[in-house]
């Protein structure tokens, strides 16, 4: 017998199989709307891991968001057309891999910001994040190679249903069960009292930084379906915004929730498109609905007493 | 076990400890008194390694230990139960428990260490699936004792186990202090604002005062001297 997570994971990705063979008849708006609530739940999970469960606080979610759709595009674009590769390859083997290494590449720039800032705490570490964030938002402004400030156009669009929920699926999976493993209680033991964890002999700065890293590969990840899905991606739709809005799902899920963050990451990703038509006002209604909520219900929507971890 | 040699500790520009030198012998309790900011706490995060001493000496066994991360004297035999009980609310009793036991992979020593804490304090096996932040401020002190306990020291460092419990209760955890060190042959380096009940149970006791020890000597003889029994132990 499997373990459930397991199970839960086959039968996600089976359902992904079954729609992903069928999108071509469903309405297209909706199946765009779809893929997007799919990389969000990667996007709000993985920061989840970092600010939720390991009790930091990281603003430059969308940085290494950028890192991987950048790297990634640039495989599928750039390789792509060298290596001659039929378009069934293409889809099902360069693609996949031009993710991971969207994501091995935003893993290592959050072990290069992480490593030196994490001795940092709550503030100052949003702080060094938020730099981070808009270091990446300017060196790809100034990047020839990948478009400057016009962007990158021209990325096929292979990201379809399957690849996005497999991604959101393995977030889901690989973060509830490092949470679920000895190793990782560490990772809530960290984020409840950092000197009772030290006092036991854990090293805090190491689980720190590997949070860290693993939430900033997903997010690379997620970045690089992100850059396949729109088939253009500019250095400005990875600013700040972006991370607060990732922000804002991790808090209104509850921090440090699972399934609360990807009902928050659907939630959020569907009411938005009503409010497109409002272009950059939706941010002010984001700020407010933050400040509501943080007067309101501070532990977040989905949040039930003592049920914390399995909530 | 443990001596200090001569301990500054800073912190930015205010000092906490000034020169503080102290001795544990194995096998024995020794009690640090002092009123509120003398530098007690500081002194134990120093010998387990959360401070960095400014200058002076740590000798853990005989080797100087002082600027050692604090995951690696966990190794060596030394716990630090931190002041203010602070158990992982979030987990459950039995998780915390395990915290305790971070570094030891035998799943049968881990076990063996819970029945052993759960002899220990028959409370916390009741409420052992319990997150541990619903627990009452005494249950959490055991807890906090117990997960220090996890690690199998042959060392340990406690600070102010008394604070805010029922005095019932302090007098259960005092109990079981003396009875780690009887039959564990625990060391331990306590920290305490009741005086007296420290002493009681202790070998040797020291008191600091902003950031100095005042006075020294056998636990009876401080509880004795008129010195101290003014200052810390209500006349
Ligand atoms: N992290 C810190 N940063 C700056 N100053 C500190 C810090 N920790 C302690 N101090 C200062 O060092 C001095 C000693 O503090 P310490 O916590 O060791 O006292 P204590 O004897 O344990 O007191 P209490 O009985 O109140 O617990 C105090 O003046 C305190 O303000
Ligand atoms: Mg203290």
């Amino acid at each position: 017998m499997l373990p459930r997570s397991q199970i839960w994971l086959l039968a996600v990705l089976g359902a992904a199989a079954v729609m992903s063979a069928v999108s071509g008849r469903l309405n297209p708006y909706w199946l765009d709307v779809a893929m997007g609530v799919g990389i969000n739940i990667i996007l709000a999970v993985s920061l989840n891991l970092i600010n939720g469960f390991t009790g930091q606080f990281s603003l430059g979610h969308a940085g290494f968001m950028a890192v991987g759709a950048y790297t990634s595009a640039m495989v599928t674009t750039v390789l792509g057309s060298r290596l001659g590769l039929s378009p069934v390859l293409l889809r099902w083997g360069l693609f996949p891999v031009s993710l991971v290494a969207g994501g091995l590449l935003a893993g290592l720039a959050g072990l290069a910001v992480g490593a030196p800032s994490l001795r940092l705490k709550g503030d100052y570490l949003a702080i060094v994040t938020l730099g981070f964030g808009e270091i990446i938002k300017v060196i790809l402004q100034n990047l020839n190679a990948v478009g400057g400030a016009r962007g990158l156009s021209g990325i096929p669009s292979y990201t379809n249903l399957f690849w996005t929920f497999t991604v959101a699926a393995v977030t889901v999976y690989v973060v509830w069960g490092l949470l679920n493993s000895t190793y990782g209680r560490g990772f809530l033991a960290v984020a409840d009292d950092e000197v009772a964890a030290e006092a036991m002999g854990l090293n805090t700065t190491r689980y720190k930084i590997n949070a860290f890293v693993v939430g900033s590969f997903f997010a690379g990840a997620a970045g690089g379906l992100y850059a396949h899905l729109k088939g253009y991606i500019s250095p400005t739709g990875f600013d700040f915004n972006k991370s607060i809005e990732i922000v804002v799902m991790v808090i209104l899920g509850g921090m440090g929730r699972h399934l609360g963050v990807i009902v928050a990451a659907i939630l959020l990703t569907v009411v938005q498109e009503p409010l497109r038509k409002l272009g950059d006002w939706r941010m002010i209604l984001y700020a407010l609905l933050l400040i509501g909520l943080m007067l309101t219900r501070p532990q977040g929507l989905f949040v039930w007493p003592l049920k914390r971890r399995n909530a | 076990m443990l001596e200090l040699r001569d301990l500054t500790v800073r912190y930015g520009a205010i000092t906490a400890l000034h020169g503080v030198s102290l001795r544990v012998a194995a096998g024995s309790i020794v009690t640090l008194i002092g009123g509120n900011g003398a530098g007690k706490t500081t002194t134990l995060r120093t010998v387990s390694g959360m401070v960095k001493p400014a200058s002076g000496q740590v000798l853990f066994e005989g080797e100087e230990i002082g600027g050692i991360p604090t995951h690696r004297l966990v190794a060596r035999g030394l716990a630090h139960c931190p002041e203010g009980r602070m158990v992982f609310a979030n987990l459950t009793v039995r998780e915390n428990l395990q915290m305790g036991a971070y570094l030891q992979r035998d799943k049968g020593v881990i076990r063996r260490e819970e029945e052993y804490v759960f002899a220990l304090f028959p409370r916390l096996k009741e409420r052992e699936a319990q997150p541990a932040g619903t627990l009452s401020g005494g249950e959490q002190q055991m807890l906090a004792i117990g997960r220090a306990l996890m690690s199998q020291p042959r060392f340990l460092l406690l600070d102010e186990p008394s604070l805010g419990i029922a005095p019932l209760l302090v007098k259960l955890i005092f109990e079981k202090i003396v009875e780690l060190n009887r039959q564990r042959n625990l060391t331990i380096l306590l920290v305490e604002q009741n005086a007296n009940l420290a002493l009681e149970v202790s070998n040797h006791g020291y008191v600091l005062e902003t950031g100095r020890i005042q006075l020294s000597g056998e636990a009876a003889g401080l509880r004795a001297d008129p010195r101290v029994r003014d200052a810390y132990l209500g006349g």
